[in-house]
């Protein structure tokens, strides 16, 4: 699964997160206006510039020309006139396809089958909740793929535990901000199945830069399989795997269980992300560090050495604890 | 063509005048004020009825009618000390001015007894919720323009009281009165936002 | 042509500079100056040392960002930079010298002897002055989220609620807020004073439409000041309540709202960019019509158009909200009115265009700097209106594609004016002229390497890279493009350093300027350089633009045609 997402995220512009290789209705909109804007202004630009350009080689001063000054000219209302009227045309213009496009993405209908996912930035991860299908993860996003016959966008109603974040993922839709105490929406429809990679877009701190998006774009039937193994409470019995039964009660005697949440035990903190399928995920901590056991166990043993700001602390465990609680996550599929 | 024609002439024609600087300073100083007031004023429109927990402005204003009608009515008192002073009219200039202080500190006492009526048996602070946050920071911010002018004022009245004051300092004056019929305006406004549409 | 105008030689025999004081007089003097010339020149002085500053901070930066993945700087003290460099080019370089070059020109062009509250002019500088020490104070005394000695890390526009006690514990904060305060005060303080004395200096014949622009153009800066800055001055009394009386504007626990501080930043944010532009399109309307040898084209337009774009700018302010979500009725009205300012902006650039065309133009040094302008704030303009696009603006807002714009704008535009003035009006200031082989290789460094640096910074931005990480993966094809855009800082600075050079040893070693040296037609070119204390010694009264034009050709007088 993993090995196909990777390589349709590398798109084709040079770079996996170009905003002219839209994936999506919006980010395609936008691409349409951004075309049309980048023509106009470019025509402006050849046409003032080369203006520009022509007077100042035509009318430089040469050595050996007359002392006279040029004849003064003070205006003219005519010319003046007439670029007053032909800006204000093109801003119109131009005005009006914006509005087009701010109406076509921010003011249409919610399809009935529109997946309902809510998004909580946190410094410096994300949170993600599906409340329809009783889902919760962080990180690392799911979404259908949606057939243009029969739609199925995914709606991110969004809101921040703390500060200010902004979610964007150039390929899929324009950047929305993450604002405590304020809702916001916004909708994508990825068209392929791929990863689509992003960053949080507004500065949240010291490690806003390490704050990356991840949307997995899965085929109906795929995203169905992933709703379903989601939706499983952990693993909580390891047969044959003395180092991860350890590992377990350790975990669940630390105060790892203050910040974390592991769905079918007593861990239930909201202050870290869910661990609850940790091993589902293919990277750690929102998306720098790829997710195997030696990352993993260096994550724990210090987070501030790989992410050097994060809020989560480290738990001065001892070697022997770190091999276990490892095995333990590694374990939680 | 050398010093055919020079731009220096002697200067003081008496058609050449503009307006006095201390009046448009003071009017500048004004706009500026004027847009710190906005600023508050509108977080205190966008926060009515938007704190978490009590108490609520009905539950704990009270008109401050009083008040308000000293400190109106000091904007009348001090018109008239530039009035007298104008017409040189020193004791009139000195009892308007008095008439002025006084009114101004009147005023700033049933402040003071508001502030204090809320803050030790309603229970009001600053910290309370986000009605004590923009009430007390827009009254308070209108209150010390009041204590600003106030003192100017009465450092006018005590030259005034010592015979300092004259009629070439008309024009300050005027300038000093402008800055007090802001202070009231700015009450206006207030008293309308805080007391009428925030209750 | 060659023609000078030596009535005032004749006036004035005084010595302007004391030779041969002892230093601590010296010191003393300035110190305690309230000469409109001084206070202009040391405005002028400090922003230059804290545009070094502020470029040092740039380069460490670029250094940071040049690779991927680099450990050059820890993320902590990156923050802390990006969040230095932009408070202090803002508030502590474009400010101030902007203030400096009004506070020295105003009285100068309108034929006045001092500004009209001089006492208060040296308050402002002062309190300024202090507001940008206080501001660095912090790398000592501040103790903010890692111990003490750390800068403020709120970014320059500070947004709530990472501001709150609960996110930025310690003080470091607190002297953001208390610098940008203070600095306000003082730019209230100089705004109230330029717009007093423009209003109420004038030399006896200068009505108001025969004023130049760039007193007209003060004019309407100080207006913005006053409507612009109290807002911050405003938000910051709020958010100094929240962190030290426990109040809750901006607390979002509370029910405080973080978009509130939003809007009252950018209420100020907005006008503030208008207030940076202006004094350099004044500086280009005195500069270009010189060098081309004509009046400035359309001057009534132009002074409209000034006004225009103070009142627009006024409309504007949520064009850096787009992402926010205000909604479609808000989204759609801050597009029209952000797109608006494109009509009284472009009739500045086409009246500029039309008064070099048919002119002479001589490409002395001012004239190089504004040619530059002149290029660099069309593709900033232009770049200005892909972003006030909302759709397309969900994509740029806050990527590298809007800080290559404002730098377009910042650097490219006003810094151009800036160096563009500073090599017209030095002959004035010091009697000496600069040495122009020197500011040919100024021009030269600095622009090449403002291009590699800013042209090349908008492409990372298209392909998604966020503004202020410290760092970014190196997968995602903008290696190559932060490379070029960091090595163009170089040059920037090695222009830089030909620059300050260039105004010292000319100091010492420039030729001798005359009252005249660019022949030009307004006031101050008709007392000594450098000019005496008192600038004029008998009022002068005008009875056209251009005065100086009228004495040197009596025959064509401009008068005739306003
Ligand atoms: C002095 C500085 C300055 C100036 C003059 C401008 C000028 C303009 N700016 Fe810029 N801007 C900044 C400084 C400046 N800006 C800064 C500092 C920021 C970022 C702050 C931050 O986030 O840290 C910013 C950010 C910024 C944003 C927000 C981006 C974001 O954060 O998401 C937007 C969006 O609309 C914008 C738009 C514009 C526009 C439309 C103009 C217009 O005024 C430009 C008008 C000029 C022209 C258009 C060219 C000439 C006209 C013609 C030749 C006529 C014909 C043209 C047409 C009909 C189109 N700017
Ligand atoms: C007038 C305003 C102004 C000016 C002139 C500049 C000038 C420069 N700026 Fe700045 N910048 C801002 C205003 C300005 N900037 C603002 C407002 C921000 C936003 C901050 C924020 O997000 O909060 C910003 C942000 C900003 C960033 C984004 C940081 C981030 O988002 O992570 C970058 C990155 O490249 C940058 C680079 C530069 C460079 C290379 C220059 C160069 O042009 C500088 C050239 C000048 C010099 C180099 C000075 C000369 C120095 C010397 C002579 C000393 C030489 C010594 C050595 C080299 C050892 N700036
Ligand atoms: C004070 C709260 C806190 C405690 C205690 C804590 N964590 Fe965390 N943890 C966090 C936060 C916050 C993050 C997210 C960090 C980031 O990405 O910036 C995190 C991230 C993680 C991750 C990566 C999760 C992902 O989705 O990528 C793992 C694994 C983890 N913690 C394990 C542990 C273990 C094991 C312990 C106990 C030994 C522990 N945590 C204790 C707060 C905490
Ligand atoms: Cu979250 Cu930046
Ligand atoms: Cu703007």
């Amino acid at each position: 699964m993993s090995s196909l997402h990777v390589t349709a995220a590398t798109g084709t512009l040079f770079s996996p997160t170009s905003i002219f290789d839209p994936a999506g209705t919006p980010s395609h909109s936008i691409f349409g206006l951004s075309m049309l804007i980048l023509g106009v202004t470019f025509a402006i630009f050849l046409i003032v510039g080369g203006l520009l350009l022509y007077a100042l080689l035509r009318y430089r001063v040469h050595p050996g020309d007359s002392e006279r000054e040029p004849p003064q000219i003070y205006g003219s209302t005519q010319i003046e006139l007439s670029w007053t009227v032909i800006p204000i045309l093109i801003v119109v213009m131009l005005f009006l396809t914006t509005t087009r496009v701010i109406l076509g993405t921010e003011s249409i209908p919610k399809p009935k089958q529109a997946l309902d996912v809510t998004v909580i930035g946190h410094q410096f991860w994300w949170e993600y909740r599906y409340p329809g299908l009783g889902v919760a993860t962080a990180n690392e996003l799911h979404i259908p793929v949606s057939d243009p016959s029969q739609p199925t966008p995914a709606y991110l109603t969004m809101s921040s535990a703390d500060v200010a974040h902004s979610f964007w993922v150039p390929r899929l839709a324009g950047k929305m901000d993450v604002i405590p105490n304020r809702v916001n929406v916004m909708w994508m429809d990825p068209k392929e199945p791929g990863l689509y990679l992003g960053q949080c877009a507004q500065y949240c701190g010291t490690q806003h830069a390490k704050m990356l998006l991840r949307v997995y774009a899965d085929s109906p039937a795929d995203f169905a399989k992933w709703v379903e193994q989601q939706k499983q409470p952990a693993v909580t019995s390891f047969p044959g795997n003395a180092a991860a039964t350890e590992g377990q009660r350790v975990f669940l005697h630390s105060a790892c269980i203050n910040c974390h949440a592991v769905a079918g035990t007593v861990a239930n903190g909201r202050f870290g992300p869910d661990l609850t399928h940790l091993a589902s995920r293919e990277t750690l901590a929102s998306g720098p560090i790829p997710n195997n056991a030696e990352n993993l166990r260096k994550w724990i043993e210090d987070p501030n050495a790989m992410k050097p700001g994060s809020l989560m602390p480290a738990m001065h465990l001892n070697d022997h604890e770190l091999d276990v609680i490892t095995a333990y996550l590694t374990q939680l599929h | 063509m050398s010093t055919s024609s020079i731009p220096i002439a002697a200067a003081g024609s008496p058609s050449w005048k503009l307006p006095y600087r201390g009046t448009i300073g003071m009017l500048c100083l004004i706009i500026a004020e004027a847009a710190i007031f906005i600023i508050f004023v509108v977080a205190y429109l966008f926060y009515i009825g938007k704190s978490l927990s009590g108490p609520t402005p009905a539950q704990v204003l009270e008109l401050p009618i009083f008040g308000t009608i000293c400190l109106l009515s000091s904007s009348f008192t001090v018109h008239m000390a530039v009035v007298a002073l104008r017409k040189n009219n020193r004791s009139g200039t000195t009892m308007w001015l008095g008439a002025t202080v006084l009114l101004g500190g009147i005023f700033m006492l049933t402040t003071a007894q508001e502030w204090h009526h809320l803050i030790y048996e309603k229970g009001l602070t600053i910290r309370t919720n986000l009605f004590g946050t923009t009430y007390y920071s827009l009254v308070g911010l209108h209150a010390s323009h009041v204590i600003v002018g106030l003192l100017l004022l009465t450092l006018t009245f005590y030259f005034s009281l010592t015979g300092r004051l004259h009629e070439e300092h008309e024009k300050k004056l005027d300038v000093l009165s402008l800055y007090w019929h802001f202070v009231d305006a700015v009450w206006v406004v207030v008293f309308t936002v805080v007391y009428v549409l925030g209750r | 042509m060659a023609t000078t105008t030596p009535i005032m030689e004749v006036i004035d025999e005084t010595e302007a500079t004391g030779h041969g004081r002892p230093p601590v007089s010296v010191i003393y003097d300035w110190i305690t100056t309230v000469d409109h010339k001084k206070i202009g020149l040391m405005y002028i002085f400090y922003a230059l040392f804290f545009l070094v500053v502020g470029g040092f901070e740039a380069i460490l930066m670029r250094i940071q960002l040049a690779v991927p993945n680099n450990h050059f700087l820890s993320p902590q003290v990156f923050n802390q930079l990006f969040t230095m460099h932009g408070t202090t080019m803002v508030f502590f370089v474009g400010m101030p010298i902007l203030f400096g070059f009004g506070n020295y020109l105003i009285p100068l062009m309108i034929g006045a002897r001092d500004m009209a509250f001089p006492r208060l002019n040296a308050f402002s500088f002062w309190i300024s002055a202090f507001a940008g020490l206080l501001l660095y104070y912090s790398y000592i005394g501040a103790s903010g989220l890692y111990a003490a000695g750390s800068a403020p890390d709120v970014g320059w526009f500070a947004y709530a609620p990472l501001t709150a006690k609960v996110f930025s514990p310690g003080h470091s904060t607190d002297y953001w807020t208390l610098g940008i305060f203070l600095s306000g005060v003082g730019s209230i303080g100089t705004a109230l004073n330029i717009v007093t004395t423009i209003l109420c200096m004038r030399c006896e014949g200068m009505k108001l439409n025969r004023m130049p622009l760039l007193p007209w153009i003060y004019l309407v800066m100080g207006g913005l000041v006053f409507v612009a800055v109290s807002p911050l001055t405003a938000a910051q009394i709020m958010l100094t309540l929240d962190r030290y009386l426990g109040s809750h504007f901006f607390d979002t626990q509370a029910g405080g709202s973080a978009v509130l501080w939003m809007h009252f930043f950018w209420i100020f944010g907005h006008p503030e960019v208008y207030v940076l532009v202006l004094p350099a399109f004044a500086f280009m309307n005195e500069i270009i019509p010189v060098f081309s040898r004509k009046a400035i084209f359309g001057y009534p337009a132009m002074v409209a158009a000034s006004v225009g774009i103070g009142f627009i700018s006024l409309g504007v302010w949520a064009h850096h909200m787009f992402t926010v979500g205000l909604g479609p009725a808000g989204n759609t009205f801050f597009v029209f009115s952000t797109m608006v300012i494109s009509v009284p902006t472009g009739i500045k650039i086409f009246n500029w265009l039309a008064t070099i065309w048919g002119g002479k133009i001589i490409l002395a040094p001012p004239m190089m700097f504004s040619v530059g302008f002149l290029f660099q704030f069309l593709i900033a303009g232009l770049t200005g209106i892909m972003l006030s696009a909302a759709p397309f603006d969900w994509q740029l807002g806050n990527s590298y594609f809007v800080v290559a714009h404002f730098h377009y704008v910042l650097v490219g535009a006003i810094l151009f004016a800036i160096f563009a003035a500073f090599y017209y009006w030095y002959p004035k200031v010091t009697g000496r002229m600069m040495n122009v082989k020197l500011a040919h290789w100024h021009f030269w460094l600095f622009i090449v390497g403002f291009h590699l640096t800013f042209d090349f910074m908008h492409i990372p931005g298209l392909l998604g890279m966020p503004r202020r990480i410290y760092t970014y993966e190196a997968d995602r094809g903008w290696e190559i493009l932060n490379l070029i855009v960091s090595s163009g800082a170089i040059f920037q600075a090695a222009g830089t350093l030909v620059f300050v050079y260039n105004l010292v040893s000319s100091y010492f070693k420039g030729e001798n300027a005359g009252h005249d040296p660019w022949d030009a037609w307004t006031l101050e070119w008709s007392i000594p350089s450098p000019p005496p204390s008192y600038n004029f010694a008998i009022e002068p009264v005008v009875s056209s633009r251009r005065p100086l034009w009228d004495i040197k050709h009596p025959e064509d007088q401009d008068s005739e045609y306003e």
